[in-house]
């Protein structure tokens, strides 16, 4: 498990790596902000996604393989918001805040994003055991919020497709079907597909 | 049409031309004012030095043959308007026929044929045809146009065409007096363009642009069917396309398979899918924001995650001395 973890760390760190290496070689075009402004983006969104997989999966398999990365690709996906958020701030806006107040009003998107941005930043400060024991039933409420941000963060993306909805729906498609799955009917239906052998330790359960 | 009067005290400091943008422009107004008149150099000089590191892909026979007479540096840009390389120009485009990302282009216009080519020109005209691209040029000589190119996303490059003026085809095609409009046409050509096969796009293929007469009639627009020295890479707009600078880039379609002479206002890409976003006009106007970003500033490209190159956008590209006289008493904000 201990490898596993690390493997994922590992993986998720890549693409930052990647990116990073185009842009001093100066392989990432002739905008590297913009360049790496999306691909921050889009990779948040698919953290997003994945970490939302992993509930369906585990319970489609019962391998708790997927349960132990949860934290860790919630975490990513925050990470990932944070250098979108950060490489807006400063390869696009040039850290020019007077922009901003006009940028915010001209593109509501923005606002959107970073009303989803704000409660990842939510779930990844109480994404510890303390903060769990410390909110109780809350702590589960709370982390409903991704359902929220998930929704946000589609919008956020749908609101700056010019020419071709096709990525977009990709996306939105991937997370209907992973809200679908947190219908109760089809969660509970989801965990008899390999029921649960003898009577072990419960496994934990996950919304 | 609502006219607009201002009063002379209106005319703000903003408005008064820096010196360095006044030379520069007389050098650019003597460019156009010297169209044709220039000694045609041979590409040995200027044009090889310029574009040395260019690659210069394969040369049809038409292009090759007239490369020799071209007219270079008929038109120069601005003296802070510094070529942007090549590299940058032909991997960073929309051609939204080859896919929304600024690389798919370069990746997939390699898969579109362009010989043979031909442009159907029909409509109100006195002698519509098919010519294929030797036709279409006809005796014209190839003549280097450097201009700015604004696109509508608040970037812009500055490319050193070679075309032709697109007044001279129109006239050998005899328009009649009922010629009001142009509309030009990209190629629709799904088996090689994966942006035409896609299920979600919005544009109503083929791609189509028009402009006004007097706009197309206008010395500044071309029909273009090369850059920096060589022929149009694909992902440009190959064999030929249209170069409009004062307006928003999308307005030079790329590409074109047809020009059509046409009484009424052609319904254009854009304004179709966003009537609220894209006007018919699209002209580079500071002043006009788009609705979702400001159209105030521009990124000159290349830049770099040390310096966005943010610059002042002009209105009409900073074409103004030459087009504004086409709108005159026109509300641009109403006809954006
Ligand atoms: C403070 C928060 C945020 C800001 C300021 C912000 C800003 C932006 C901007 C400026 C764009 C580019 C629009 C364009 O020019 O096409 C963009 C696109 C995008 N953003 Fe955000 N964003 C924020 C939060 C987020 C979050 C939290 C996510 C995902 C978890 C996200 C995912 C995306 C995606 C997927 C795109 C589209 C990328 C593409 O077109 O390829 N954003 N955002």
């Amino acid at each position: 498990m201990r490898l596993w973890r690390c493997a994922v760390f590992v993986a998720a760190l890549l693409p930052f790596l990647w990116w990073a290496f185009q842009v001093a070689a100066g392989q990432a075009g002739p905008e590297p902000g913009q360049y790496l402004l999306l691909n921050f983006g889009q990779c948040a969104l698919i953290l997003l996604l994945l970490t939302l997989s992993l509930t369906p999966l585990m319970k489609l398999t019962r391998w708790k393989g997927f349960a132990v990365i949860r934290r860790q690709l919630g975490l990513w996906t925050f990470s990932y918001g944070v250098l979108h958020l950060t490489s807006y701030l400063l390869f696009i806006l040039g850290l020019d805040f007077s922009a901003l107040g006009a940028d915010l009003q001209r593109r509501p998107y923005i606002m959107v994003g970073f009303a989803a941005l704000l409660m990842l930043l939510a779930l990844a400060v109480t994404s510890n055991r303390y903060s769990m024991k410390q909110l109780g039933k809350r702590w589960k409420f709370l982390h409903r919020l991704v359902y929220i941000a998930l929704a946000l963060v589609l919008l956020h993306f749908f609101w700056v497709v010019r020419a071709d909805m096709g990525q977009w729906s990709a996306y939105a498609f991937a997370g209907a079907v992973l809200m679908l799955l947190r219908i109760p009917v089809v969660s509970r239906a989801l965990g008899r597909v390999r029921p649960r052998r003898g009577s072990g330790p419960k496994a934990p359960r996950f919304s | 049409m609502l006219i607009r009067t201002r009063k002379p005290h209106h005319i703000g400091e903003n408005e008064v031309t820096p010196e360095s943008v006044y030379y520069a422009r007389r050098r650019f107004m003597a460019g156009v004012a010297g169209l044709g008149m220039a000694a045609a150099l041979p590409r040995g000089a200027w044009a090889a030095s310029q574009y040395d590191d260019v690659e210069q892909g394969s040369h049809p026979d038409w292009f090759a043959s007239r490369l020799e007479n071209a007219n270079w540096q008929a038109v120069t840009a601005g003296d802070n308007d510094k070529l942007t390389p090549f590299n940058d120009a032909t991997h960073y485009n929309n051609f939204f026929e080859f896919g929304t990302s600024k690389d798919d282009p370069y990746k997939h216009a390699g898969a579109m044929t362009t010989e043979p080519w031909t442009i159907e020109i029909d409509g109100e005209v006195a002698r519509p045809g098919t010519l294929d691209v030797d036709q279409l040029l006809g005796e014209q000589q190839l003549e280097e146009r450097i201009y700015r190119l604004r696109c509508v996303e608040a970037w812009s490059m500055v490319i050193p065409w070679l075309g032709v003026p697109l007044s001279e085809i129109i006239k050998r095609a005899e328009p009649t007096s009922d010629a009001k409009f142009v509309r030009f046409q990209t190629l629709m050509r799904p088996e090689e363009m994966p942006g035409q096969r896609s299920r979600f796009g919005l544009i109503d293929w083929p791609y189509q642009e028009g402009l006004r007469m007097d706009e197309a009639m206008h010395p500044l627009t071309i029909l273009s069917v090369g850059m920096y020295g060589r022929v149009l890479p694909n992902q440009n707009g190959a064999p030929v396309r249209l170069v409009v600078p004062w307006k928003y880039g999308f307005k030079s379609i790329k590409s074109i398979v047809r020009i059509s002479l046409v009484k009424e206002q052609p319904t254009t890409a854009w304004p179709t899918i966003n009537a609220n976003e894209y006007g018919f006009y699209s002209n580079v106007n500071p002043d006009v924001d788009h609705p979702r970003w400001s159209q105030a500033r521009e990124r000159r490209l290349p830049n770099s995650l040390f310096s966005t190159n943010m610059i002042d956008t002009q209105m009409f590209n900073g074409y103004g001395d030459e087009v504004a006289s086409l709108y005159k008493g026109m509300d641009l904000r109403k006809y954006f």
